[in-house]
């Protein structure tokens, strides 16, 4: 197994080396699609510029990385793409070991359940088989690696795909069941920006049920558990906060990465929602809406969490999706991270409603991307709408792509405990509907 | 031409008769000013008495050679006689019908004008009768230069020195000439000193020359505060719109997102250096526009207004048709005398035209005050100790090039800019000036086209790089035209924050080579908050280019920050060049010319260099747009699609899966319902 992923990983890296050295390079750095002003390596070279002229590189409104970021390539500016290059693999890497076990602990469950004859007899064609899971890690990894959306993000440095690999630990750690290790990484993916605090949700109950610790609210041993984990995560992250305090000294970094993330004040256009919407925002409706459209994110992790207590991988890469469909500055490196679960999810193939409408327009919006930046910015035959109406069919496009996998999942859960073909009282065939 | 002579002799010599009045206009001047009225209100007999003296003419030739060998009358040049007696000539003909040469007009507005000013007179005159108990003194002084592209320059100072101090204790209550305004505004605010400058117009160094004191297109506004200002940005806040009253300019627009703090460029130039630039306020609009509602206020500031002295001069219909207008204020502390123990106010008001007459003289070079200004100079001011015209002869030492009429007896040379000029120069406080017309018309006729000027040393241009609205490069090119000595200057850049600067992409390059800025000044902007500053020190090596190049990228702004002519542009304000250059002076290694042999071994003199501040062009620079129409479209329609996520979550969350049961149809319940109503059972 080991072979074919090693494969994977040459091609993808002789990909990434092949465009580094070539003149696409820059042109896609450039990409408003690819970098936002929050992950842009131009601005991490700005600020490293701003330090070595001894100017904080928090005093302007250019740099909104983390110390940590800066520290890092502080040392290896000079090989940031075999740091790029490496970042990838170990996010791809990270996914095919924690799909892997995923995997093994899904197939265990389902033998158990069948052993225990749990599941109604209907429901046999729903079952996964090992051959057909056989090659899902192999293609979690290269969904990840050969998705042009990573490519793009990798050749354009941009340090989304450093929070990727963070979060890909981060995945991997909880899914292997290590406590403090996912706090760790945990705390890191909030640290480089806030939004990953709403996986701490699918983390705390994949671990619980790894311990065989019941979701209950009432037990004193959910607690402890509980709040044993959140110490390792708030310690781990108060650690980071202070050392990267001590390593400029001072408090600016704060309100230049997470006042940044929070209050949205550059409207650089880029693939999400916010850009356009608080540029064309009355300026005594702005604060409502920027809380309004902030604690969208943040809140569906809670009635996401009950409804999926029992599913926390699915959990997660529904959170992971919300993130990079909602947070302030997504690019296209935050789409392919829970693009790469996707075929996790291949055994709800057959109860997806509208897959192939969705990916049609995901690619049709792909490539009117840059078309109509050309014909607003560079032609100026076209005007900011255009752009505009791109970026919000996209984001319907995703919206339906992750509502849709939300249902089959529920569906096939439906079907699982009342049978795949459920007929109606007097005995002819039903039909499943939403009440 | 002798007549002539003759006629100015007498009424120097105050022997009036009637038989010598050959001019209406010398009648008025040597009555007692009680008298003036009177004889104003009997113009018509004095012009009886013109066509009287007409007649004497040739009586009056007879007795002018006589007179002429009594009083040992000045050297005068044949040219001025040669004007003043093509300006006899309307005094035959009724000056009412003067429309059709441009002199003649003249001739006759200056009759008005001078009994006017006759009027005026007695009451100025009386109020600087009693000795006066302020220290203060009053100085203007007008500057001419012909330019070698066929323009004039003209320069105003008026100086106003005050040997009292506004900010030690005592409170200045009682001011003289020093405006009250400005005093009080010094006081309050704790100035230590102001610069102001408003600008209609770009000053171009390769056609023109240096300026006397350059300025940037718009306005431009800088404060030293005292050190013992706490909340300098308060002050500054409150001085830009008291200010902004005062002159009736947009200086209100000034606020924390176009105003730095140099560290290098702007040191003060009074005394007392604080150079903590802490206590520095710089800003520029670029985009002000400069118009008489500027020009009256600052008019005002001046003593005589523009009643009298050179002020008259100022006629805005003129000084606005002009290819460059700049007017400033200069306000700040110097020393009162050698030893430098007291302190008095200086107050500098310049103004600055540049007159394009080759156009507006139908391709004709020639100038006159009259033409330029439309307003001739009759008499000085009287509350001036010192009036003055200057007029640059340099390139014209033996008068090949044009003729300067009436021709000055005072030739003063002095190194200006580094270069050491000759001027010819015109005294108004002495009446001779005026010579018999009772008024001074300057004007210069061309003989030959112009020689080269000489290139000034510094030089720059600025423009945007790159196509697009979604990044830019700002080039700034410095030439430095010395044949053989490298300077250092100082650039400074003021950028705002929407075009976010990217100063790891800074190159300077000269000579192809990189050349590294010795010193680096660079403070990143705050969004909505606070503009770009780069200072650096560029070391120019001689007879050379540098390139200064910056990258920047252009943000989109919210719907209200834009201006309401968005696809016009925003203006980036003029980057600052200043240096010490070598002096003109000092680089003559022309060992041709006639010189003492131990004057010329060495090249440094005392004026080895001076300091110049160039201005950059300002830019223009366009942003991407929003649709400013939609702004409730927008609204609406990324909330529907946030609603479609949400409203799919939610369906998703709350809802669960059943078997769908066929419900009935609404015919079928209906007739249920009344068969309940009857008691049948159901279908």
């Amino acid at each position: 197994m080991a072979a074919p992923l090693t494969l994977v990983l040459i091609v993808a890296v002789t990909i990434r080396a092949a465009l580094f050295r070539s003149s696409l390079a820059e042109l896609i750095s450039e990409r408003v699609e690819v970098v936002s002003p929050l992950n842009a390596w131009k601005r991490v070279v700005e600020g490293l510029a701003l330090l070595d002229l001894g100017v904080s590189p928090y005093s302007g409104d250019v740099f909104h990385e983390t110390p940590l970021i800066i520290y890092l390539f502080h040392f290896v500016v000079d090989y940031a793409e075999i740091v790029y290059m490496l970042a990838d693999c170990i996010t791809a890497v990270a996914l095919y070991l924690a799909v892997q076990h995923y995997n093994k602990n899904v197939f265990r469950k389902q033998k158990y359940a069948l052993k225990d004859d749990r599941y109604p007899h209907d429901c046999l064609e729903l079952m996964r088989s090992p051959k057909e899971m056989f090659y899902i890690p192999l293609k979690v990894a290269m969904f990840y690696l050969w998705n042009p959306f990573t490519i793009l993000s990798c050749v354009a440095k941009s340090t989304c795909g450093l929070n990727n690999a963070v979060i890909a630990l981060f995945i991997l750690s909880t899914i292997k069941g290590s406590a403090l290790l996912s706090a760790i990484f945990l705390a890191l993916a909030t640290y480089q920006s806030i939004y990953p605090l709403t996986l701490f949700a699918p983390a705390l109950i994949y671990l619980l049920q790894r311990l065989c610790l019941p979701v209950n609210l009432r037990r004193p041993s959910f607690w402890l558990f509980a709040s044993q984990y959140a110490f390792m995560y708030f310690g781990s992250l108060l650690v980071i906060v202070c050392l990267s305090f001590f390593l400029l000294s001072s408090w600016d970094f704060i309100p230049s990465v997470y006042g940044f993330i929070l209050s949205v004040p550059d409207l650089t256009p880029n693939i999400g929602l916010f850009w356009y919407f608080f540029a064309e925002m009355f300026e005594h409706f702005r604060l409502f809406f920027i809380c309004v459209f902030q604690i969208n994110i943040f809140f569906y992790s809670i009635p996401l969490s009950i409804k999926l207590k029992d599913h926390p991988v699915f959990l997660m890469f529904m959170q992971i999706a919300v993130i990079s469909i909602f947070k302030s500055y997504p690019t296209v490196g935050d789409i392919a991270l829970y693009m790469a679960f996707l075929p996790v999810w291949n055994h709800l193939y057959r109860f997806l409603r509208n897959i192939f409408l969705v990916c049609c327009v995901l690619l049709a919006c792909s490539a009117l991307f840059p078309v109509l930046w050309h014909l607003w910015i560079y032609a100026g035959s076209a005007n900011s709408n255009f752009y505009y109406a791109i970026t919000l069919l996209f984001n319907l496009a995703q919206i339906l792509l992750v509502s849709d996998y939300f249902y089959a999942y529920l569906r096939r859960e439906h079907h699982l405990s009342h049978g795949l073909y459920l007929k109606r009282k007097d005995g002819s065939e039903a039909t499943l509907v939403l009440k | 031409m002798r007549s002539h002579r003759t006629e100015t002799v007498l009424t120097n010599t105050d022997a009036v008769s009637a038989l010598d009045k050959s001019d209406p206009c010398d009648t008025e001047v040597p009555l007692p000013p009680q008298q003036v009225p009177k004889m104003a209100a009997h113009s018509s007999i004095l012009l009886l008495l013109a066509f009287a003296a007409i007649c004497c003419l040739q009586l009056c030739q007879v007795s002018a050679d006589v007179d002429q060998t009594k009083s040992g009358e000045p050297y005068t040049e044949p040219n001025q006689v040669s004007i003043e007696r093509k300006l006899e000539k309307p005094d035959e003909v009724p000056p009412i019908v003067s429309d059709i040469d441009p002199i003649e007009k003249e001739q006759d507005d200056k009759q008005w004008q001078s009994t006017e000013e006759a009027m005026v007179k007695p009451e100025t005159t009386k109020e600087i009768a009693p000795p006066p108990p302020f220290k203060d003194e009053f100085k203007e002084e007008l500057v001419i230069r012909p330019l070698q592209s066929g323009d004039i320059y003209a320069s105003f100072q008026f100086r106003t020195l005050w040997d009292t101090d506004f900010l030690k204790g005592k409170r200045v209550s009682h001011y003289h000439l020093f405006p009250k305004s400005l005093g009080q505004v010094i006081s309050k605010f704790s100035v230590r000193e102001l610069h102001i400058s408003f600008t209609q117009g770009f000053w171009r160094t390769m056609q023109w020359g240096q300026p006397f004191l350059p300025s940037p297109p718009g306005a431009e506004l800088w404060v030293w505060f005292q050190d013992s200002v706490t909340d300098v940005d308060g002050a500054w806040k409150e001085l830009t719109n008291v200010l902004s009253g005062i002159f009736c300019a947009s200086l209100n627009f000034i606020d924390s997102t176009n105003t730095v703090q140099p560290s290098a460029s702007f040191k003060p130039l009074g005394l007392e250096n604080v150079t903590d630039p802490r206590f520095l306020r710089y800003a520029m609009l670029p985009r002000e526009i400069v118009c008489t509602e500027n020009l009256t206020p600052w008019k005002k500031l001046l003593p005589c207004g523009s009643k009298a002295g050179l002020a008259v001069l100022m006629k805005s219909e003129k000084l606005f048709h002009s290819s460059f207008h700049s007017e400033a204020i200069h306000i700040r502390p110097v020393c009162q005398d050698v030893e430098c123990k007291a302190l008095s106010w200086e107050l500098r008001q310049t103004l600055n035209v540049v007159f394009d007459v080759h156009t507006s003289g139908q391709g004709k070079k020639e100038w006159s005050l009259f033409k330029m200004f439309s307003r001739t100079l009759t008499e000085a001011c009287p509350l001036a100790s010192s009036s003055k015209v200057h007029v640059d002869v340099t390139d014209n030492p033996e008068g090949e090039l044009f003729d300067l009429l009436p021709v000055s007896p005072l030739l003063t040379q002095s190194v200006v800019l580094g270069d050491r000029r000759t001027y010819a120069m015109y005294d108004l406080t002495n009446k001779d000036t005026f010579g018999s017309t009772r008024s001074l018309n300057l004007l210069v006729r061309w003989k030959s086209d112009g020689g080269e000027m000489m290139r000034p040393l510094l030089h720059s241009e600025r423009y945007v790089a790159g196509f697009g609205l979604q990044t830019g490069e700002i080039h700034t090119l410095i030439y430095n035209y010395h044949p053989y000595r490298a300077f250092p200057v100082l650039l400074m850049e003021t950028v705002p924050w929407y075009l976010r600067l990217y100063i790891h992409t800074l190159t300077v390059t000269s000579k192809n080579k990189d050349n590294k800025p010795s010193y680096i000044h660079y403070q990143p902007s705050k969004d909505r908050l606070r503009p770009h500053l780069l200072e650096m020190l560029v070391q120019l090596p001689p007879n050379s280019v540098t390139e200064v190049t910056v990258q920047f990228e252009r943000a989109l702004l919210k719907w209200t920050e834009y201006t309401p002519d968005p696809n016009h542009g925003f203006y980036v304000g003029s980057s600052v060049i200043s240096g010490l250059v070598p002096s003109m002076v000092a680089m003559d290694t022309n060992n041709t010319r006639e010189r003492p042999l131990f004057s010329s071994f060495f090249p440094c003199k005392e004026e080895s260099s001076y300091f110049v501040r160039v201005y950059t062009e300002p830019l223009l620079v366009n942003l991407p747009t929003p649709d400013f129409s939609m702004p409730y479209n927008v609204i609406c329609l990324t909330c529907t699609v946030v609603a479609v996520g949400y409203g799919s979550f939610y369906n998703l969350l709350t809802r669960t899966f059943q078997v769908e049961e066929p419900s009935a149809g609404l015919v079928k319940r209906l007739a249920n319902v009344i068969r309940r109503w009857r008691g049948v059972p159901q279908l």
